[in-house]
């Protein structure tokens, strides 16, 4: 599975929101309801699932699904 | 009269962790999770220790396993839980009972014993419930219970340090359950009054005399009872309780 088929598996997972509403510019907490510890628990998902550490200031800026698409694959990318 | 109260309650099939409970009141709240069918864990700093109270709950029949954990050790305690739940799958719930205490006057507190008190009372309460959120919220069930102290609702002259984390405890408690709410975790506190404990054995009979004439119920309680709320307060009939702290003191306080 590529990196954005495991990302919208767990957003679909951890929110419980279809398919076709994990559009890229889809914003977490405006479009697919997500309160502050959703976003917490997505960070922390993504972590495990990547193996990797995501820091305070880089969590904030993942606000949309697109947004931890991409910095998601930069990451994996170094 | 242990059995007859906690036979009512129903544990089995649940996982429930219990901080400090070598000896004392985490011993009886072990054991009465223990009696009610559930897998305890026992967790405290001794080997030999947690190995007899292990050995004891076994001995009865009952299912428990021992852990060496150091609650003020994050890393201890990350990879006791995770050994936890990678062998059991679940942790339903977990009782913040560890804690010391190191009088003395404020003039003549040390910054030692000021330190190692809040260090475990407080911050042990926090990092077990940091690691151990981090399954229940992933469970969406899962319920905390932390022993505060009415020492934290009223203070104690020669206990400004005990008093400071057992407060402390009591906000972190309400603190939590309205983070975990949502998440169907309920984060609950209990007050013992005085106990007879290897803790208040250590009081001078003047002190404890002086305590007993405050108690309406005139007697120091016994730890199953501190036991006999934990299990009430973690069982489904208590599902619409949370952030509260609960005093078990014989009436000592009463606001």
């Amino acid at each position: 599975m590529d990196i954005e088929a495991k990302v919208k598996q767990i957003i679909m997972d951890k929110l419980g929101v279809e398919e076709s509403q994990i559009v890229p510019e889809a914003n977490f907490i405006e479009d697919l309801r997500a309160d502050s510890l959703d976003t917490v628990e997505l960070v922390m998902a993504f972590e495990d699932e990547f193996g990797i550490q995501i820091q305070d200031e880089d969590q904030e800026k993942l606000r949309t699904v697109g947004q931890s698409i991409d910095y998601l694959k930069k990451r994996l990318a170094e | 009269m242990m059995k007859e109260v906690t036979m009512k309650f129903d544990f089995s099939g649940k996982n429930v962790v219990v901080t400090g409970s070598a000896r004392g009141i985490g011993f009886a709240i072990a054991g009465a999770y223990a009696a009610c069918q559930a897998t305890t864990f026992v967790l405290d700093l001794n080997q030999e220790q947690v190995n007899q109270a292990v050995e004891k709950l076994c001995n009865q029949g009952y299912k428990a396993f021992g852990y060496v954990a150091n609650v003020t050790d994050p890393s201890s305690l990350e990879s006791t839980f995770k050994d936890i739940i990678e062998k059991h799958q679940s942790i339903d719930v977990l009782i913040n009972n560890a804690g010391i205490t190191k009088d003395n006057l404020l003039l003549r507190m040390k910054s030692e014993e000021w330190q190692s008190v809040l260090s475990v009372n407080l911050n042990g309460t926090h990092f077990c419930t940091q690691q151990v959120c981090k399954y229940m919220l992933k469970q969406r069930s899962g319920v905390i219970l932390n022993i505060a102290s009415v020492i934290g609702m009223m203070g104690n002259a020669g206990q400004a340090n005990y008093a400071a984390s057992k407060g402390g405890i009591i906000a972190y408690t309400k603190a939590c359950a309205k983070e975990f709410a949502s998440r169907g975790i309920r984060v609950n506190a209990i007050a013992p009054g005085f106990i007879e404990t290897e803790m208040t054995s250590r009081l001078p009979q003047e002190v404890v005399d002086n305590y007993a004439k405050a108690i309406p119920l005139a007697r120091m309680g016994k730890p199953i009872d501190i036991a006999n709320l934990c299990l009430f307060l973690t069982d489904e009939i208590s599902s619409y309780i949370t952030g509260q702290t609960i005093a078990v003191d014989g009436g000592l306080t009463m606001y």
